[in-house]
């Protein structure tokens, strides 16, 4: 999936390497990098999910499972599976929610407030 | 009070908290109907999240398949969960910027195709219906089991209420009840666990339990004086009676790794799941109510793996070598626990005493077979007819070809439903009589939420995506409304008809509907949002052939009967959505970058929703 998130790069005009970024203009740059920053974040916290489960709990399960968790009965490929890439799951998105509040502040898209504070309803009238 | 009263007691509560939730939410306009007005806080919805995911499978099934299935069950652990991460990172906060209502909508718009958006209707209708029949009959189940119902009627029940909010509330409606049903059955679920941990280890927090030394009151007993720890325990008992390692892997590694991709992908992609992420505010708000969803989904699905092993140690122990009638019992023989009788006389249990010696041989392989393959028991009587029962007190099955056949070779005497982990641990804990009425009040929350969460998919696909957006653009929000309360209603009618007459294969075909998802929705989605380029012609051939390739499979192998030596790389039908997601994938990109790119609006719809800036405003053009 990794290869995908980053072809997006190659989705702006067919630069060759080190060619001045075509489309002008500071907004698009500010947006641009606010882009490529979230493309970093989002495919280092992907590698990550990935090793907690589909390495430490799939692939190098029957490995891990010779060593114990420290302090437990647990074989450590079998923690993974059961416990520990879930706890791990939780922790990516919450890195990720924090890191993007951050981002968008940072390179200013981040929204107002809304204007009821969200009360149900208060959009619905504008339909 | 027994039993049933205590349950019959807090289940009628439960109802009528539901009800009132109902009419105090009910929706007045279609942004109200479709996505609650986007006014629903990012806490709120992640727990609706979390109700609307959790079905009466994660509730009373999935603790009992992990239990079976040791190890290997860890692909619902992390397919269900790791899902969210995929949604959380890669749709969830782009797709509230894009504002609308559905899922077809953003395929329809984004690929400026028609076609694309009857595609991802019919997917959509086809997904959430094979769901929701399973719903549908887990009610019926829970209001058999519990309350001595028929499970026609309990389906019927059902499908009164969720008519009733469903119809009246739409997803404004929807999320409040699930807000409920969310802190009905976690805490249905977790009290029973905690009880069940403390009995065995010794320790409350299930989590930590599961790895501790047995301790407490049955795990003394279990352990009989040695020092050691719950899952080496179980290993070795999994060992010395004949089962698998329950700690190791008995599939193959490509196939499990195979199956939890799908599973996550498909998560991803389910619409019910994604369309909860278009009712919060703002952009901010679906990310981190994507991380409380999962957060209050971990709570589950961490403790169901530990009450799976406790449960799973605690019937080897109790059953092993365990004289059926007490009164038989010499000094120091071990006798099935009371339990033990209660669940067979609800058909969950059955013993054949195959050497005639009046013990329990619980070992590996199957007791006996039937007809139908489903090895399911047959009784000879139903369970108030004292002819129908053997010499130690058992319930005796019927034998023969309507009957069941035992299996001689194996030595295993015992056939016991997986539903029971979760339904017996309050007795197996010896837990007071309103535990056991709470359990059945959560099984029914987890099961009405999500079919709620279905049945308002279906309903919208129909009024929204293919009456106003493709049939007769021009009819008024009334009319619209009118519509979707129609179809809502009408959903849910069919529902109830699968319910009470389902067909035989709901697990197969619960696979068919993640793999569908994730060959299917996933990539046409992922692609619309991280690539400019993914133009109509790429995006529709993609998900054909991903549909394509995932059905036939499917089909062939589920329904077909072809040979299992055939399987492509040893992928079973269960994992193959995530090679049909590659097909996907594959076909999409290649087929984009030979046609024409998509016109500058769309591009420009693309760098649109990729920044937060501006999203409240983004549904109300659509109307």
């Amino acid at each position: 999936m990794d290869p995908d998130a980053r072809s997006d790069v190659n989705d702006s005009p067919p630069a060759g390497p080190g060619a001045d970024p075509e489309p002008g203009g500071a907004a698009t740059t500010s947006r641009e990098l606010y882009w490529r920053a979230n493309l970093r974040w989002v495919v280092g916290l992907l590698v990550l999910w990935f090793l907690v489960s589909f390495g430490a709990g799939i692939l190098f399960a029957p490995e891990l499972n010779e060593h114990r968790l420290p302090g437990s009965g647990f074989k450590v490929g079998f923690w993974f599976a059961q416990q520990g890439s879930i706890f791990s799951f939780v922790l990516i998105v919450f890195v990720y929610v924090r890191v993007m509040n951050r981002l968008d502040r940072h390179f200013g898209v981040d929204e107002k407030r809304p204007r009821s504070g969200g009360s149900p309803g208060a959009e619905g009238e504008a339909e | 009070m027994n039993i049933q009263a205590w349950t019959l007691v807090i289940v009628g509560l439960t109802f009528a908290l539901y009800i009132g939730i109902a009419i105090w939410t009910r929706a007045r306009s279609t942004g109200e109907f479709y996505v609650a007005g986007t006014g629903v806080p990012p806490l709120a919805n992640g727990m609706a999240t979390a109700a609307d995911w959790m079905s009466a499978a994660s509730f009373l099934g999935m603790a009992g398949i992990i239990s079976f299935a040791g190890y290997d069950g860890s692909v619902y652990l992390m397919g269900w969960t790791g899902g969210y991460v995929l949604l959380a990172l890669l749709l969830a906060p782009y797709l509230r910027k894009f504002g609308k209502f559905t899922v077809p909508d953003f395929v329809g718009d984004r690929y400026y195709s028609q076609t694309a958006r009857i595609v991802a209707v019919v997917c959509a209708i086809f997904v959430s219906f094979t769901y929701v029949a399973g719903q549908m009959r887990g009610v019926g189940v829970v209001f058999s089991r519990f309350l001595e119902v028929p499970v026609e009627s309990g389906v019927l029940i059902g499908m009164g209420l969720v008519f009733f909010y469903a119809v009246l509330g739409g997803m404004k409606g929807i999320t409040y009840t699930q807000v409920a049903q969310y802190c009905v059955l976690i805490f249905a679920f977790m009290v029973p666990a905690i009880f069940i941990s403390i009995l065995l280890t010794g320790n409350p927090i299930p989590q930590i339990g599961f790895g501790g030394e047995l301790a407490g009151e049955l795990g003394e007993r279990i352990a009989a004086g040695e020092r050691v720890t719950l899952l080496d325990k179980l290993d070795g008992l999994h060992e010395e009676l004949g089962f698998a390692p329950y700690t190791d892997g008995r599939k193959g590694l490509l196939d499990i790794f195979c199956i939890t991709l799908a599973l996550m992908v498909g998560t991803a992609g389910l619409p019910h799941v994604i369309i909860r992420f278009y009712t919060v505010p703002r952009v901010r708000d679906a990310r981190s109510s994507a991380g409380w969803a999962l957060l209050f989904i971990a709570i589950l699905y961490t403790t169901a793996p530990a009450v799976a092993a406790f449960a799973r140690t605690n019937l080897l122990d109790a059953t092993r070598d365990a004289v059926y009638d007490p009164a038989r019992a010499a000094e120091g023989d071990s006798v099935v626990p009371e339990w033990f009788r209660t669940w067979e006389n609800t058909g969950l249990i059955a013993w054949l005493d195959k050497n005639g010696d009046g013990r329990i041989q619980y070992t590996g392989g199957t007791a006996f077979t039937t007809a139908d393959g489903k090895n399911k028991p047959v009784y000879l009587t139903p369970p108030t007819d004292p002819a129908g029962r053997g010499v130690h007190g058992e319930r005796l099955l019927l034998l023969g070809d309507d009957g069941v056949m035992p299996v001689e070779e194996a030595r295993n005497e015992l056939f016991i439903d997986r539903d029971i982990m979760v339904l017996a641990n309050p007795e197996i804990a010896g837990l007071p009589a309103w535990v056991i009425g709470l359990v059945a009040a959560g099984g029914l929350a987890a099961a009405l939420s999500t079919a709620a969460g279905l049945l308002l998919v279906v309903s919208t696909a129909i009024s929204h995506d293919l009456l106003k957006r493709a049939i007769r653009p021009g009819i008024s929000e009334r009319q619209e409304l009118l519509a979707a309360r129609i179809s809502a209603a009408v959903a849910v009618v069919f529902a109830g008809y699968l319910g009470i007459n389902p067909p035989d294969y709901v697990a197969a075909i619960v696979a068919f509907a993640f793999g569908l998802a994730a060959s299917s929705f996933f990539p046409a989605i992922f692609l619309g949002i991280f690539s400019k380029r993914a133009n109509r012609e790429g995006v529709i051939a993609g998900m054909v052939c991903g549909l394509l390739f995932t059905t036939v499979y499917i089909i062939g192998f589920k329904f077909l009967g072809w040979s299992k030596e055939s399987w492509l790389f040893g992928i079973s039908p269960e994992g193959i959505g995530s090679i049909g997601m590659l097909v996907n994938f594959g076909v999409a990109i290649v087929v984009s970058a030979v046609t024409p790119p998509p016109p500058p609006e769309i591009q420009a719809l693309v760098e649109e929703i990729r920044v937060p800036r501006g999203a409240g405003e983004a549904h109300e053009i659509s109307a």
